[in-house]
């Protein structure tokens, strides 16, 4: 039994330009004590699905038009406005982007750091500040107790994130997303903060959602991953399994455009064309006017996701039939 | 790097040290900026000053404000006061008071001579008797003079000066509340909400404020509580449109999304998230906003639709010394220079309190 199970979630906006189905029929599982990455360009949905959940998406424009989310026996995308305050920051967390402008840059540090206690818990202001020094120290901020009353633009940005991280996990959460947590940072404290999430994860036993564009942060911190394109799931798996053998020809592609697997001199690998315009219906692969392996019907004929193996599932239509293989190098030669 | 380098900058982090012990906040900040602008700094000490002296200035004057003499009308400032004591059959003596200019016309039955010598026996300090009446120089004194019926124009200035300030302040108080939440409860919720409480603000704004006023004082007569209502009542509107803008602006902010996602509710998050990021703008419009808001309470004064006599303020003392200022000019002086110097501290403190506040903004 699944800690979230989010089954065919739709998120569609309504705008002047027509209705952009930022999310169209996403499902995934999160389990306790264990990382599930999102994986996706910008614009695929990966945010949105997240911000979703815990209806953090703005109304109008956005609206859920299907699905559920069951959490603990409730639907998340059903419940009351009221219910669905009681399990954020309580229950189900979140860590933002860029923690320069995360945090309230007129109140301490201490006043942030208290504020998810006081809301969900019955607890004293003392008791509470004597938590967040205590939450502080264990994202690893030396003199919590007097930094605690520090404010936020006395802090460099990674410290920053660390508190943002405190913050989230103050009220012992079960599940912990993290929406591009290390997108702003520099890569020497992206990888302290990616460590300082595992670790807390170990201690906490908490899920956790990583959404991210980074496939080499992925590959070291996610057990299993869902690639994201044009507001659907292409390809979802064991991270081992995705990375070892492609099936569909986006996450290949995709593979391929990681810089650091390139060979020297030669020019870098980028995938043709341009996502598709989520205003106008895609009724086949959403991918497919970008694809090398594209046929007539991709474009036509709807596809769903399929297992390839126990723990592998792939969107590619010309892959379920058996029509194409490992694409582990396929592309070079395609746009040499 | 010698070690000699190293120990000749021992005290820098010790400050430093000190002054982190607890965080500087942006206000603190600010206020450090401030500090620094010296004509930004200077007006709010002389506002201040200002403010206490109306407030406890006439305790000490020896005159209250609605206090007249009308053998003393008109007397220019400074000016020596003769005390006349007239006595009556079976009664106290009946006591007032003249001016040294006028004292001439006590004696018109008297030669010129005869008149020249009694004056300038008065002005010895001799007590002069004549019939009925004594006369004898005083050391009391109107060091602003006094106005057309004989009342002391510094006590008139300083009480004057305490409903202006008071009229300001409260017509701010009330347009700063009001401005504040209205705007910050529509940008923060939006959409509909927004729409119908922004165009009733545009309603409001169309209206023509004069005539309202004129009218308000028509129906309900003249009253110093609907001077702050109407006052209030339209210099909140320029309040909600600023907060609202900086309101949207800031909702989108991730700080809010992240408040929103601890589960705070709207109310928690507009009261303690928003609001606070907006105050420095709110502050700077607060501070030009005053000095509005006595501008028009003198315009109103000056219509004739302001405090209602004997109360005085500002734009009524100038509406008097107006009328009178080809005789008795001080009339107009006194409560212009009042007036004016403390318009020009509340602005320059306004000035001074955007470059504290929004640095980004300053010149240098």
């Amino acid at each position: 039994m699944p800690l979230l199970s989010v089954e065919n979630l739709k998120t569609y906006f309504y705008t002047r330009a027509g209705t952009v189905r930022a999310v169209d029929g996403v499902s995934f599982d999160l389990e306790s004590g264990k990382t599930l990455g999102i994986v996706g360009e910008s614009g695929s949905g990966k945010s949105v699905t997240c911000y979703s959940i815990l209806g953090l998406v703005p109304q109008p424009p956005g609206r859920i038009v299907g699905g559920r989310a069951l959490f603990a026996g409730v639907d998340l995308l059903a419940c009351s406005k009221e219910q669905l305050r009681k399990i954020r920051g309580k229950r189900i967390s979140m860590i933002f982007q860029d923690p320069m402008t995360s945090l309230n840059p007129y109140l301490r540090i201490s006043e942030q750091l208290m504020e998810p206690l006081l809301v969900h818990e019955r607890i004293s202001r003392k008791h509470a500040l004597n938590r967040a020094v205590t939450s502080l120290e264990e994202v690893g901020i030396q003199d919590a107790g007097r930094r605690v009353h520090f404010y936020p633009h006395e802090f460099s940005g990674g410290m920053r994130q660390r508190v943002m991280i405190a913050m989230a996990l103050i009220s012992r959460p079960e599940i912990l997303i993290a929406d591009e947590p290390t997108t702003a940072l520099d890569v020497t404290v992206q990888a302290q903060i990616l460590e300082l999430i595992k670790q807390r994860q170990r201690e906490l036993g908490l899920a956790v959602a990583f959404i991210t564009h980074d496939l080499g942060v992925v590959a070291s911190f996610c057990a299993s991953v869902k690639v994201m394109y044009a507001g659907r799931i292409v390809e979802a798996g064991l991270t081992r399994e995705i990375f070892a053998r492609p099936c569909h020809p986006y996450n290949a592609a995709l593979q391929q455009s990681i810089p650091a697997l390139h060979e020297k001199g030669k020019p870098l690998f980028t995938i043709a064309g341009l996502p598709p315009d989520l205003s106008k219906p895609i009724p086949g692969c959403p991918f497919a006017p970008r694809c090398a392996y594209m046929l007539p019907k991709c474009q036509q004929t709807p596809v769903r996701l399929q297992g390839v193996t126990a723990h592998h599932e792939t969107a590619c239509l010309r892959f379920q039939v058996g029509e194409i293989g490992d694409l582990r190098h396929p592309l070079a030669s395609v746009t040499a | 790097m010698s070690i000699e380098t190293a120990t000749v900058v021992p005290d820098a982090p010790v400050i430093q040290e000190a002054k982190l012990a607890s965080g500087t906040s942006l206000w603190q900040d600010a206020w450090y900026r401030l500090q620094r602008n010296r004509l930004a700094l200077g007006s709010l000490v002389f506002f201040c000053m200002m403010a206490v002296v109306c407030v406890l200035g006439p305790l000490f004057t020896g005159y209250t404000y609605e206090q007249t003499e009308l053998s003393l009308k008109a007397s220019a400032p400074l000016e020596p006061i003769i005390e006349r004591t007239e006595s009556v059959k079976n009664g106290a003596p009946r006591r007032s008071y003249l001016g040294l200019s006028s004292i001439e016309d006590e004696f018109l039955e008297k030669s010129p001579e005869e008149r020249q010598a009694v004056v300038a026996r008065i002005k010895r300090g001799e007590v002069v008797r004549e019939d009925r009446f004594s006369y004898h120089l005083t050391r009391l004194k109107h060091r602003f003079g006094t106005d057309a019926l004989g009342r002391d124009l510094l006590t008139r200035v300083l009480v004057g000066g305490q409903i202006s300030l008071a009229v300001g302040f409260a017509a701010t108080l009330v347009s700063v509340v009001i401005g504040v939440l209205w705007g910050a409860v529509a940008g923060f919720l939006g959409g509909k909400v927004d729409t119908v409480m922004m165009r009733l603000v545009d309603i409001l704004y169309a209206m023509p404020f004069t005539v309202i006023v004129i009218l308000l004082m028509v129906t309900f007569g003249r009253n110093f509580i609907l001077l702050f209502v109407a006052i209030g009542a339209v210099e909140w509107l320029t309040m909600a449109r600023i907060v609202r803008g900086q309101i949207i602006s800031l909702k989108h902010q991730e700080f809010v999304e992240a408040a929103v996602s601890l589960g705070l509710s709207e109310r928690t998050i507009i009261l303690r998230h928003l609001i606070p990021n907006v105050l420095g703008p709110v502050i700077i419009y607060t501070t030009l906003t005053v000095p509005d808001v006595m501008l028009l309470e003198a315009v109103l004064s000056f219509l004739g639709l302001g405090v209602p006599p004997p109360m005085s303020s500002w734009g009524a003392l100038l509406d008097d010394g107006a009328r009178t200022m080809e005789t008795s000019l001080w009339l107009l002086v006194f409560p212009a220079l009042f007036f004016s110097s403390t318009l020009f501290s509340l602005n320059f403190l306004g000035d001074g309190l955007r470059d504290a506040l929004d640095p980004k903004s300053s010149k240098d």
